[in-house]
């Protein structure tokens, strides 16, 4: 097993004995699961407009050349700055690069998990640039110097007890358990970092091919701000997120708000198709757009798994998984959780390393049935498995496997090894889930099902006897 | 070889081997051309201008925005007095506007005007921002504002009250049709800001409680005008 398996088996086993945290995210969660089913009800068809948006995604990402061609060149025409990122350091550069040119005091940053996909944070801080992250959830586990919990709730794992000890540590506010002071005492930060900041950095939804645009997807009003009074934005864009016409929004955005979050449609969809154009009152002098591969092309490559680049990035298979809920957004160490993270993370950063978090699944189908995109994302668990094993063998696995196929196939053997069973039993049960249990690997969390009294051979020949 | 051909070599290389359309998922082995417009999959809207209106209406009350119809300017600037005193405004931001100069007489604040550009201070300390619109969106409740149509970027978002006035003319029935108004209208010539509005700004990142006025305005009242 590989260090970043060991983590992971560790961190779930402790979450996963957390009772009152798994409670916890369970009520968190509770009440997004009413306004999901009362927005998708609202829709004609949810199942229709699931088919369409997949179709849409395919037509997309199975045309990127051309669509990503003519979204660069359609922003360049009203001069943004378009940088081609090929892996993580030369987007850090990038970025880094800007802030120096400019000289910049402070930055202020709204939500984006592409940014924390390539560390930007910590690059930015290393070259010796203040960066706050101005989204409320985001703020809150960046004081913590923690990564997110979820891609898109980063802080529904703390309480507003913890959040309000947490405020007054840092920021010396007054301890309150009310949510709402709380935000407002975030929002007090928050608009003096506004009006100082120098430059914005935000990540995108989507990006529009047929008009140059990229789209933010907001609730709290962030990312506006971020985006408008800095003299310098950056948005950092994953190649996947190319939308072909704008029209296409017209689909994704309630679908996306329904799905990711419960709601008809999010608060703030905000295009942005440049810096500030003659005679236009505000906005940034300059624009940057910075389109992330880093390592995307390999599982563009891999035709089999290519849809899992659809992905939106709602969120919403996480809220449905089993596993995600027993575990946690932290034990996955990875910049996505859950189903999607379980898929991407091996083609992004090596299966050999990230296969055990496509073991972690209960093979449920939860996430395939839930994703606005249709991707069949439990598929591509068994998918990264089988790669895996092909890559490399599991001997120990196949020496249990073939025991098995010789045993199945000798009735005899197998009629004599549950008998043997049913002898050997009763003295497990005296070393049950300690070190001397055979079968500990199993028993220590769970109860084992006692072997039959009587198989079914035995009991065919009794009452076949007259 | 540039960044840019290299990525784009890398996306021609992988997509020699085409993937499967999503409609084989299912079995059915066919796949269905798009449809024209999603309208047909998306919450249905009335015919009407007064359907999409009370629709509207609806919508925004679910949001937690304030929608009113008003017979004149004159009467959507006393109702802002109104606003004004109830919320103690001593000053307000706007920008030039063929519905906001008559009503923003009329209310007679001082005010932070937008147009050539303006210090962040001053509108950032203004108690409210008024603007125009592109389009009102009956099937969402939302306001779809632009740079040129809403005094630039900030001025709908600064201030902790937006208030919006639009026309009748402007009121859409989807999200389609929103969007296909402005692409008509600006062509390619875009503004670089365009933003659909839907509510006051809120958060539920503790807790998942709704609280409303997270970084944006804690208010939104909609003004519809003759
Ligand atoms: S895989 Fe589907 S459900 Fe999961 S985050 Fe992506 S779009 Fe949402």
């Amino acid at each position: 097993m590989n260090a970043h398996a060991r983590t992971f088996n560790e961190a779930a086993r402790q979450q996963t004995a957390d009772l009152r945290q798994r409670a916890w995210i369970q009520t968190a969660l509770s009440g997004y699961y009413a306004k999901r089913d009362e927005f998708k009800n609202r829709f004609q068809s949810w199942p229709a407009a699931r088919d369409t948006a997949a179709a849409i995604k395919w037509e997309a990402v199975n045309h990127l050349d051309r669509y990503l061609d003519e979204f660069a060149s359609r922003l360049e025409a009203r001069g943004t700055s378009v940088f081609w990122a090929p892996d993580a350091q030369a987007a850090r550069d990038y970025i880094v690069g800007v802030a120096r040119e400019h000289q910049v005091r402070s930055i202020i940053k709204s939500k984006s998990m592409t940014a924390e996909e390539i560390h930007l944070n910590d690059a930015l801080e290393q070259a010796g640039f203040e960066v706050v992250e101005s989204d409320l959830g985001e703020y809150i586990v960046q004081l913590r110097h923690e990564p997110p919990y979820h891609l898109v709730f980063p802080a529904m794992h703390l309480t507003r007890q913890q959040i309000s000890n947490l405020f007054h540590d840092r920021l010396g506010s007054a301890p309150t358990d009310n949510p709402e002071d709380l935000t407002m005492i975030a929002r007090r930060v928050m608009r003096r970092k506004y009006c100082e900041a120098d430059m914005g950095i935000s990540g995108a939804n989507f990006a529009i091919a047929e008009t140059g645009m990229i789209s933010i997807t907001e609730n709290e009003g962030n990312a506006r701000l971020t985006t408008s009074l800095p003299k310098v934005h950056v948005a950092i864009v994953g190649i996947e997120k190319v939308l072909p016409r704008l029209s296409d929004l017209a689909l994704f955005l309630p679908m996306l708000a329904t799905a990711g979050a419960g709601q008809p449609i999010t608060c703030y969809n905000t295009l942005y198709g440049g810096p500030r154009q003659p005679g236009e009152p505000d906005g940034p002098e300059e624009f940057h757009v910075v389109l992330l591969d880093n390592r995307r092309t390999e599982l563009l490559a891999d035709a089999e798994q290519r849809e899992a680049l659809h992905c939106i990035r709602c969120g919403a298979c996480l809220n449905v998984c089993p596993i995600f809920k027993n575990v946690g957004g932290h034990s996955y160490g990875t910049t996505y959780q859950g189903p999607i993270g379980s898929v991407i993370t091996p083609h992004l950063r090596g299966l050999q390393d990230w296969k055990h978090l496509s073991q972690a699944s209960s093979l449920c189908g939860a996430c395939t049935e839930t994703c606005p995109v249709k991707i069949n994302l439990h598929h591509h668990l068994l998918h990264n498995r089988r790669n895996a094993v092909r890559e490399r063998p599991a001997r120990f696995e196949k020496l249990i496997q073939t025991a098995f196929v010789f045993v199945m196939r000798r009735p005899r053997l197998y009629e004599w090894i549950g008998r043997f069973g049913r002898i050997l039993q009763p003295l497990q049960r005296l070393v049950r889930g300690t070190l001397l249990d055979p079968l500990r690997a199993w028993t220590k969390t769970r109860s084992f099902p006692p072997v039959a009294e009587k198989s079914f051979r035995e009991l065919w020949r009794e009452r076949k006897k007259p | 070889m540039n960044n840019r051909e290299i990525i784009l070599g890398r996306i021609r290389e992988a997509l020699k081997i085409a993937a499967p359309h999503p409609a084989l998922h299912d079995g059915t082995g066919t796949t269905t051309p798009l449809p024209a417009s999603p309208q047909k999959w998306l919450p249905p809207v009335g015919g009407t201008l007064e359907e999409q209106i009370e629709l509207f209406r609806r919508n925004a009350e679910d949001l937690k925005a304030e929608f009113r119809e008003c017979t004149s300017a004159n009467e959507a600037g006393q109702y802002l007095k109104k606003l004004a005193l109830a919320g103690g405004w001593k000053k307000i931001g706007r920008h030039s506007g063929e519905l906001t100069d008559p009503v923003a007489r009329e209310l007679g604040l001082p005010e932070v005007r937008t147009d050539g550009g303006y210090a962040v201070n001053d509108l950032e300390s203004c108690d409210a921002g008024l603007t125009e619109c592109e389009a009102l969106v009956a099937q969402t409740g939302s306001v779809l504002v632009s740079a040129p149509s809403a005094g630039g970027r900030a001025l709908s978002v600064l201030p902790p009250h937006h208030v919006v006035l639009a026309r009748r003319n402007q009121m859409v029935p989807d999200l389609t049709a929103a969007l296909q108004r402005v692409q008509e209208k600006f062509k390619d010539k875009f503004p670089s800001f365009l933003s659909f509005i839907s509510g006051p700004s809120r958060t539920g990142d503790i807790e998942r409680i709704l609280v409303l006025g997270a970084h944006g305005p804690k208010k939104l009242t909609i003004l519809l005008l003759p």
